[in-house]
């Protein structure tokens, strides 16, 4: 340490202070509540495994033609007279009703599940926590209506809902199913958000940047959101997951992607009738749904325990 | 410093409001400009006058009717002088925390002025309110919670000249928070850090550079060692008292701690449920205490040494505080005290010097809430 | 403590009546340490202490000194892991606890060794009734019935002066203010007329006036009873009131004992001497307080030697590679002092010097 620029006569307090501190410093090393979260996370084999399955899925999505030959929507894609053959070399995952190569369909599939998962997060996430802050914040009668808002919004059942706004909208692709499941999931990053900034709001740190005359801006901004990020960072991540399955279960029903769009959850419902004679055609696209969604949650898990205080 | 102030200086319920309402001028400029004229040593900075706040109680959610109030401050005077630490004690829930947070205008009072030079700050707001906020800061009580976790210690410290960026140049702030850390005892390479990366005391003391930034005048500090372990304590109550003769410094020291006060200030006040029991400096207070609150609460404190211990007379009251909700009639002592009579309860006792002391040159000839107010030393004996 | 009182030979049994001789409670170099992400933190470092039964030992120590671990590990409420005892015994009338089966270190707990925790409000279940709360240690323990459970709860509350206690054995913990909790942990603890009772800093959080109060029903009881009685507390104002024997901790390790009266009139180490000059005195108002220097250690990185020698003023070479062994501190001509002892290379300079 340099203590030679500094000028000012110390008293011996703060010398010994310093000298204490210089011993310290060598231990200790930069790092933020978020960037120990980060570091911890690192070290978990979970996380490493779970990431790399998730980079391999948003390949899958971005680029599906570089992981199958195939196209889906070309012409001569499902030959009939292959309908439910089973895995061959050419075609691992064998054939499914209408002779589609199962692997192309699981491959192209990934790409609607992800943005059905990416799109619905984000936009939960912006309405849920802009909304949830501005509640918090303001509090009295604005949170008072958004509140009820919330409350209405969470009784409705996902699938009751689903089939309530399908059956006025229709609509059958990745973003009306989108559409609808955000409607109904933002109250739940709305809630999260709330609390989080109620019970920041009254901590010592605020009130004393009120007491330097800062305005609402800043505290809001400077001081509340950066606080409340952790818990919304872990929620988002586990909903990613969440979201994935509910459109599985919304296109299973028959209420979510139609045809001729790809999804898992459609192609689970076609093969469920021949489970017993044929069971691949439902085995790949449920087992690769399974492994999307374990991997987003478990991945929300440890990054929940990488990130929460009362871990350390 | 005792000495110096001028304690037994007569203080009248109401004093200079013919001054006060002069300097209440309407231009907000000129308002902040006589807040930066200079205030001699040993004058009022700070003049409280009848303070009360009142949190009202409500029931129902849309449409809230109000059923009562808690009276956390119920009509509180005193005078903070230049360059001295007033000291304020009183146990939980006696609104000692209330008037902290009144002087600093983060509540509003329900009645009653806070002179800050001569203008009244409780019905301030907008640029006049900030311009006394650069005058009057505070230091917290907890450590762990004063500070923003996700802010740097050159952040948290520098921020006070974000929000009043005429108090040092963009260039130069970087600089002054390393000035500022040094004050404070603290590594000025420390900046980058976080505060979790500090143990309790060095937080308190990032916590006082950043009260120090803005070179106020009066700085409040709320219970601000009672967080910190007992080796520690020592060490901010020193560094306290160094920066209030470097900087000329006014404070209101607010604990719960009798030792600590009475080791920091020149004079004290007690408090008891909202109001002010009694109020000198602190040889008044300690060796002559006359009203009976300030005489249970002295006697109680343990003293570390066993056998002064065993000759001291205690006094322990029995029962609890009474709710500020619905404090009792008359003085609000009296439901603890052994002295009450009849008169205890139909007679609020004014702050004032007792009759029988009055003209007398004697200690016990200060304020004093009490009906029957006697000198009685239990301290020493 | 063990080393400096080798006394009382046959420990009464544990079976007996509870109020036989010997030490009731022994505590052998145990050491307690924690697993933690930056590695493992020694909170307990080779403590040794001993209560005798109506003896009160109070265990003083800041934030760190290890001195609550302690007190949790005799209870047997540590979690494990992160914590983990590698070493050390826990003897309650001769008889090593950490060796005993979880349930029957189960049946001692609140029986026979009762804790008081610093903060009643959340140490009690806010929505049974504290009639309820008192009377399950007799229904669980004992096996009573509801109606002489709620019979026992109103003797307990009347036993530590509670106000109407009958009218109030149905009210819930939040009904009660913070003395009133703090008696009704009280009474929780003496329900079984336990041998043994570890207080946690059991008045810090009560208000001057009450502390008092408290201390004194505490003392009174425990005279009543002849319980052995651990105080642990960070407060040497607390302490001079109402202990026979002290023990300071630092940094995991007692680094001095001796009799209540001794220890203030002559510290015998350089750290409880300068915890006593830093408090500032209610009956004398003094020039710049006496700070001891720097900071209570990081318990990840102890330093080598004597633990408080960066912080001490007499710390010479010696203190920074040996560590001092707990020794008895004797008057300067080579006679006893019984009860006394100081970790510190120096004792006799700073006792005598």
């Amino acid at each position: 340490m340099s203590e030679k620029t500094i000028e000012r006569p110390t008293t011996d307090e703060a010398a010994i202070a310093k000298e204490i501190e210089a011993e310290e410093k060598a231990a200790a090393r930069q790092a933020s509540l978020l960037k120990d979260g980060w570091t911890d996370l690192r070290k978990r084999p979970m996380f490493l495994v779970t990431a790399f399955i998730i980079v391999c899925l948003l390949a899958l999505a971005i680029a599906p033609s570089l992981f199958t030959a195939r196209s889906p929507y070309s012409d001569g894609f499902c030959q009939l007279q292959n309908s439910m053959n089973p895995p061959t070399s050419g075609h691992l995952f064998g054939f499914d009703v209408q002779g589609c190569d199962i692997y192309t369909r699981t491959v192209y599939g990934t790409r609607n599940s992800i943005v059905v998962g990416v799109v619905t997060t984000v936009v939960t996430t912006l309405i849920g926590g802009l909304l949830g802050m501005l509640a918090g914040l303001v509090g009295g009668w604005i949170d008072a209506v958004l509140s009820r808002i919330t409350e209405v919004f969470s009784a409705l059942p996902l699938i009751v809902g689903g089939l309530l706004i399908m059956s006025i909208w229709g609509g059958g692709d990745v973003w009306s199913v989108s559409f609808i499941m955000a409607i109904l999931g933002w109250p739940q990053v709305y809630r999260i958000m709330r609390g989080e900034v109620i019970s920041n709001k009254y901590n010592d740190y605020v009130t004393a940047a009120r007491a330097l005359g800062a305005d609402s801006w800043r505290i809001a901004f400077r001081h509340i959101l950066p606080n409340t990020l952790a818990p919304v960072i872990v929620i988002t991540t586990m909903n990613l997951g969440v979201y994935i399955s509910a459109e599985a279960a919304l296109s299973y029903l028959g209420i979510g992607i139609q045809s001729p769009n790809i999804s898992w959850g459609l192609m689970i419902s076609d093969a469920q009738d021949r489970f017993l004679t044929s069971p691949h055609a439902l085995l790949f696209p449920a087992g690769a749904l399974s492994l999307t969604v374990l991997a987003f949650i478990v991945l929300g898990d440890v990054v929940r325990d990488a990130f929460d205080p009362k871990m350390r | 410093m005792a000495e110096t102030t001028p304690a037994a200086e007569p203080q009248d319920a109401t004093p200079n409001v013919s001054d006060v309402e002069v300097a209440d001028v309407n231009s907000e400029t000129e308002a902040v400009a006589a807040l930066d004229a200079p205030v001699e040593r040993g004058e009022p900075i700070l003049q409280v006058r009848n303070l009360v706040k009142h949190f009202p109680l409500t029931q129902g959610i849309v449409i809230k009717r109000q059923i009562g109030a808690v009276k956390a401050v119920d009509g509180i005077s005193f005078d903070l002088y230049q360059g001295e630490t007033l000291g304020i004690v009183g146990e939980s829930g006696c609104g000692k925390s209330t008037v902290a947070k009144l002087l600093m205008n983060l509540e509003r009072a329900t009645s009653g002025e806070v002179f800050y030079k001569g203008q009244d700050i409780t019905r301030l707001s907008g640029r006049a309110l900030k311009a006394v906020r650069r005058n009057i800061q505070m230091i917290f009580q907890d450590p762990y919670t004063s500070l923003n976790p996700r802010m740097t210690v050159g952040d948290i410290i520098g921020e006070p000249y974000d929000i009043h960026p005429e108090v040092a140049p963009k260039g130069d702030r970087r600089r002054r928070v390393q000035e500022l850390l040094d004050v404070v005892g603290l590594n000025p390479e420390y900046i980058n850090r976080y505060p979790h990366q500090f143990s309790g005391g060095q937080r308190q003391r990032i916590g006082i550079a950043r009260g120090l930034a803005l070179n106020p005048e009066v700085i409040i500090c709320d219970e601000p060692v009672s967080a910190l372990d007992v080796s520690v304590q020592a060490q901010v109550i020193n560094l306290m008292e160094r920066l209030q003769d470097e900087f000329n410094l006014s404070y209101i020291f607010i604990a719960h701690d009798l030792s600590i006060v009475r080791h920091i200030s020149d004079r004290v006040g007690v408090m008891y449920l909202g109001k002010m029991a009694e109020i000198g400096s602190d040889e008044q207070i300690y060796e002559h205490p006359t009203h009976p609150y300030t005489q249970a609460l002295l006697s109680a404190v343990p003293v570390p040494d066993p056998e002064a211990r065993e000759q001291r007379e205690r006094i322990i009251l029995t029962g609890d505080v009474p709710s500020p909700a619905n404090p009792p009639s008359g003085c609000r002592f009296r439901t603890r005290c052994w002295k009450a009579q009849d008169k205890c309860a139909e007679e609020v006792p004014l702050l004032a010097i007792p009759e029988r002391f009055k003209g007398a040159d004697t200690p016990a000839a200060h304020e004093s809430a009490c009906h029957f107010a006697e000198e009685k030393d239990v301290v020493h004996a | 403590m063990t080393i400096i009182d080798p006394t009382d030979a046959a420990p009464a049994s544990l079976s007996g009546d509870g109020k036989g001789k010997g030490p009731l409670l022994d505590v052998r170099d145990l050491h307690v340490e924690f697993q933690t992400r930056d590695g493992v933190v020694k909170a307990v470092n080779g403590v040794n202490y001993s209560v005798n039964s109506g003896e009160t030992l109070a265990v003083l120590g800041e934030s760190g000194s290890g001195k609550s671990v302690t007190a949790q590990a005799i209870m047997g409420i540590l979690d494990m892991p992160p914590a983990r005892i590698p070493q050390g015994e826990i003897r309650f009338y001769g008889e090593d606890m950490l060796t005993m089966s979880a349930e029957e270190r189960r049946k001692l707990r609140g029986a026979r060794i009762a804790m008081i925790f610093q903060d009643a409000l959340s140490a009690l279940n806010p929505v049974l009734s504290v009639g309820f709360q008192l009377g399950e240690m007799f229904r669980v323990h004992q096996g009573m019935s509801r109606k002489e459970a709620k019979a026992k709860a109103i003797e307990l509350m009347d036993r530590v002066k509670i106000p109407a206690a009958a009218a109030r054995v149905n009210d819930y913990p939040h009904q009660f203010s913070g003395g009133m909790r703090q008696r009704i942990m009280i009474a929780m603890a003496l329900a079984l007329e336990p041998d043994l009772i570890i207080a946690d800093e059991p008045t810090t959080a009560l208000d001057v006036t009450v502390q008092a109060q408290v201390m004194d029903l505490l003392a009174e009881l425990q005279r009543e009873y002849q319980m052995g009685l651990i105080l642990i507390t960070h407060d040497l104002g607390v302490v001079a009131d109402v202990a026979d024997k002290i023990a300071v901790m630092y940094a995991g390790r007692i680094v001095e004992t001796a009799p209540v009266h001794e220890l203030y009139k002559r510290p015998a180490h350089p750290y409880t001497r300068g915890l006593l000059d830093s408090i500032p005195r209610l009956d004398q108002k003094g020039q710049e307080l006496y700070a001891i220097k720097g900071l209570p250690p990081n318990l990840l990185k102890v330093p080598s030697g004597c633990a408080f020698n960066p912080r001490c003023e007499k710390a010479q070479d010696i203190c920074r590679t040996d560590r001092p062994p707990l020794v008895p501190v004797t008057e300067a001509d080579g006679s006893e002092l019984p009860g006394r002892a100081s970790a510190c290379h120096f004792w006799k300079e700073t006792i005598h010097g």
